[in-house]
């Protein structure tokens, strides 16, 4: 009763980072390519962003975000690869047998040469942050918000205040001013902007909408619909300050406090997870800790531009295919990459300098402060400086990215472990 | 007017409902009032969902043999209603030499109420059963009867099981007054007109003081007693057993347990407030709760936590049950100060409040079709593969998975606005379907349901509540503005 599908590479979510890797793992050979998909469209969250600001790297302009997917929507179908819409995966084997479910077909048994995550990334719920007060209506991630306008047509609120100064929470600041709503403030519990500076003047600055730093709710008010929020300033541990409580009243709170990798289907796998990214530990390629299975975009960690997202679906699309077809490159020595000082993170977390004979290769980096001045960026192998270089600024909301040259192999080449660190010049 | 009912249940809980369920095996004309969007939106939705052994409650006290009584009942009420209960046993935990007394205390106490399947056990022993314990337990005492069930689809099963059978269900409707006539309670006034009943019982919860002083009975007074609770994540911080602390002279103090969906719950503490209608959750109650739950599992991490809430118990002021037929307000039935064990308890009282009726002159004879079962609704999540494929070839609605952490399809949510207690709000399909309930809490299927009970009630999209009237989730569509540009 089980229909029985079988593809050399099944890429499981039609976002940026999928849609990039069914095109690479078919451009790599691969011929049988399939994109599963849960939503009735390909594209995944980039069809809800209607603003612009997609593309400049990888396409060299700037698009809003369902013409940035539909480039790639038109070039996944122009290769032959199949899509498998409003189809949600239920279960995947170490043996890469998926089983699916839709409408269409009922449960779909999948088997996959290899396999790509490319499932995104959730939102920071009120009930993680554990906000104290009501459970009333009114209350929505940034997100949430943004399908309800976007896509649905209807606004979910009047009066909003905007916890967290997320990229998501600073452009629905602006999206619902535009559509008449009050924004009253942006509160950031950080002592910094969590997003880009970009989205901040673009999106606040220039609709006075004032953001508070260092400032949360500390209280949620109104039993069937919020009626208010209490603001409260917190200290450098984020502790509230007696005293600086504020009710700010409003029908809605919007939260844009955090994106998690979206990784049920590979933690059920026993697949080794970062957790301090909430995705699978990856080599360069993108593979996971279970061969056969790679991992693209947001799963990994959360990027600050798509275009970074579709470049690691193009990675990790092509060494699918290459394991798929038998290809995959056989060294086993790699150097653990490991996030020094100043770095919360580093992918990916493993590297094999025999992929330098490929070309240049990259890491990619958040820090954990802002420094507002001149910094270096500084890699060393077992402790030995091998390179280094200047940027202007690094912020926390701002990934840092470090192209390794082909010319590098050779100074790697006995180490065990490459530490990146982000220091002011001495 | 509707003709005269045989008896009016004022209150949707739990407690209602299986007194509605009790009266429907029977001849006569019942109507149940329930004044939210559904049932079990008060006490019923927000405890510990625990099936108490009973050995906590004063012998002698109604509490003491309804409990037990109650918890005999369960493997049949749950099996005769599909509502998922396990009895897994439970166990209170002893950290110091001073609890060790405690437990002898509890056993003894457990005895003298008629409790079976308790035992004291070692600490060493506690530890094997439940490696995340605190390694510091001393020893424990097991309740072999003691259970977890799923309150919200034990009382929503009730209440339909009810309605198959033949009582009336009225939602959204809120009792304001009782009707006297010559000294005899002979009905009430509603937000939705007058009902006349020959009996009418005051399941009102928080609120049944309010009604007794109504029917000018004074003197009992109902404290809301606030509890707090943080849920966690499925697939961390999980324990696998019922671990009480040692009780206090208040509560039975914050817990650790397992739901009988795989999440585990800590709490509740105990505040005594004035607000029937406050379930705020305050930064305190938070703190109270995490410290007093690490306590008992000292591995528990914030980070694993998926929600926050509160619940009131309705505490009455004699510290028992309230169950009567007062002589000054003949018509009446009070079931009052329902606090813990009244989950346990349900069906217990609701045989003790039939036999009161019986003392009362109401004649109580067995309907020949009356039907005890009441199946559920397919849940996708738990079929095998050929199961859920069968079911999706029977109704295309299956294979849709609308909520992706808990794995809920359009079917389930479909048939659950359709069913006999009919889910017409947000909340109302999180409490039969699980929607919502997972990690991400309703963020990705929140629009998506919002469209569905649009479709199906015929409604608007800004007439989708969450929890009834005035919790409506979106306001306007986008690009309406009025005359003078603001909306």
């Amino acid at each position: 009763m089980l229909k029985t599908l079988s593809y050399d590479v099944v890429v499981i979510g039609g976002g940026p980072g999928g849609l990039a890797a069914a095109i690479a793992a078919r451009e790599r050979g691969a011929e049988r390519v399939c994109i599963i998909e849960r939503a009735e469209e390909l594209g995944g969250i980039l069809q809800q962003c209607i603003h612009n600001g997609f593309g400049l790297e990888v396409l060299g302009t700037d698009l809003p975000g369902p013409a940035y997917a539909q480039h790639f929507i038109n070039q996944v179908y122009q290769a032959g690869v199949q899509a498998l819409l409003d189809t949600m995966v239920l279960e995947v084997t170490p043996q890469r047998v998926l089983y699916a479910t839709n409408a269409r077909d009922g449960i779909l048994e999948i088997k996959a040469g290899a396999v790509v995550f490319s499932m995104g990334c959730r939102e920071r719920t009120r009930g993680a942050l554990a906000i104290p007060g009501t459970r009333p209506a009114g209350v929505y991630t940034a997100g949430t918000a943004q399908r309800l306008v976007n896509i649905e047509g209807y606004m979910p609120g009047r009066r909003f205040v905007i916890l967290g100064s997320g990229d998501i929470g600073m452009i629905m600041a602006r999206r619902l001013t535009l559509e008449g709503a009050q924004v009253e403030r942006v509160l950031e519990i950080m002592p910094y902007l969590s997003g880009l500076k970009r989205n901040y003047v673009q999106c606040l600055q220039d609709f006075g909408i004032p953001l508070q730093l260092s400032h949360t709710v500390r209280e949620i008010k109104g039993n069937k619909r919020v009626e208010a929020v209490v603001a409260v300033a917190v200290d450098e541990r984020w502790q509230p300050i007696p005293g600086s409580e504020e009710v700010i009243p409003c029908d809605t709170l919007l939260l844009s406090v955090g994106l998690i990798p979206e990784n049920e289907l590979s933690r059920r796998l026993g697949i080794a997870m970062d957790p301090v990214t909430g995705g699978p530990i990856v080599d360069e390629g993108m593979g996971t800790s279970l061969p056969g299975f790679f991992a693209a975009g947001n799963v990994v960690h959360v990027y600050d531009l798509v275009d970074w997202v579709t470049m690691a679906g193009e990675v990790a699309g092509r060494s699918a295919a290459a394991y798929a077809l038998g290809m995959a490159p056989a060294s086993v020595y790699r150097l653990r990459v490991v996030a020094g000082d100043n770095v919360r993170y580093v992918v990916p977390h493993l590297f094999h300098p025999e992929s330098l004979a490929q070309g240049p290769q990259q890491l990619q980096l958040r820090v954990r402060e802002p420094i507002e001045e001149k910094v270096q960026v500084i890699l060393e192998a077992d402790g030995v400086e091998i390179w280094r270089k200047t940027e202007r600024y690094v912020r926390p909301g701002e990934m840092v990215t470090v192209k390794l040259m082909p010319d590098l192999y050779d100074r790697l080449q006995p180490a065990s472990t490459l530490t990146v660190s982000v220091r002011k010049p001495r | 007017m509707d003709d005269p009912y045989d008896v009016i249940i004022i209150g949707g809980g739990v407690v209602g409902c299986f007194i509605a369920r009790a009266l429907s095996r029977y001849k006569g004309r019942v109507l149940l009032l329930e004044r939210e969007a559904d049932v079990c939106s008060g006490t019923s939705k927000a405890n510990t969902a625990i099936v108490h052994a009973g050995y906590d409650a004063k012998p002698g006290t109604l509490k003491a043999s309804l409990n037990v009584a109650g918890n005999r009942m369960y493997d049949q009420v749950c099996a005769e209603l599909d509502v998922p209960f396990q009895r897994c046993g439970t166990y209170v935990v002893a950290l110091t030499e001073e609890d060790l007394h405690t437990l002898d205390d509890l056993y003894h106490r457990g005895i003298q109420n008629g409790v079976s399947g308790m035992r004291i056990i070692s600490g060493e022993e506690m530890r094997r059963v439940e490696p995340l314990v605190n390694p510091d337990v001393r020893g424990a005492l097991y309740a072999a009867t003691g259970g977890i069930v799923d309150p919200f689809l034990l009382t929503i099963a009730a209440a339909e099981n009810a309605v198959l059978n033949g009582v009336h269900l009225r939602l959204e409707t809120e009792v304001t007054d009782l009707i006297r006539q010559n000294g005899r309670i002979v009905g009430v006034s509603t937000n939705r007109g007058q009902f006349l009943g020959r009996f009418v019982i005051n399941a009102a919860g928080l609120y049944a003081d309010q009604l007794m002083a109504q029917a000018g009975l004074h003197g009992f007074t109902i404290t809301p007693r606030k509890g707090e609770y943080y849920v966690f994540d499925r697939e961390k911080s999980r324990v696998r057993t019922v671990l009480f602390p040692c009780p206090t002279a208040i509560s039975k103090g914050i817990l650790v347990t397992p739901t009988t969906h795989g999440n585990t719950l800590i709490g509740p503490n105990a505040v005594d407030i004035r607000d029937k209608e406050d379930v705020t959750v305050t930064p305190e109650g938070l703190e109270e709760v995490f410290a007093g739950a690490q306590r008992l599992v000292p591995t528990l991490e914030r980070r694993d936590v998926i929600a926050v809430f509160a619940g009131l118990r309705a505490s009455g002021s004699t510290g028992d049950f309230l169950i009567e037929a007062p002589a000054q307000a003949p018509g009446l039935i009070n079931v009052a100060g329902i606090e813990s064990p009244g989950l346990t308890a349900a069906p217990a009282i609701a045989e003790f409040v039939l036999d009161l009726l019986r003392e009362c002159g109401l004649e109580l004879l067995e309907k020949a079709d009356y039907n005890p079962i009441r199946r559920s609704p397919p849940r996708f999540s738990e079929l095998s593969p050929r199961e859920k494929a069968a079911l999706i070839a029977k109704d295309a609605r299956y294979g849709r998975i609308v909520c992706r952490c808990e794995t809920v399809t359009e079917g389930e949510i479909v048939a659950a606005i359709h069913a006999p207690v009919p889910a017409r709000t947000y909340d109302a399909l999180k409490r039969r379907t699980r929607l919502g309930a997972g990690r991400c809490q309703g963020g990705f299927d929140t629009p998506r349901v919002i469209h569905i009970l649009a479709r199906e009630l015929g409604l608007p999209p800004t007439a989708i509540t969450k929890k009834g009237p005035g919790s409506e989730f979106v306001v306007r569509e986008t690009k309406e503005w009025n005359d003078s540009g603001k909306v």
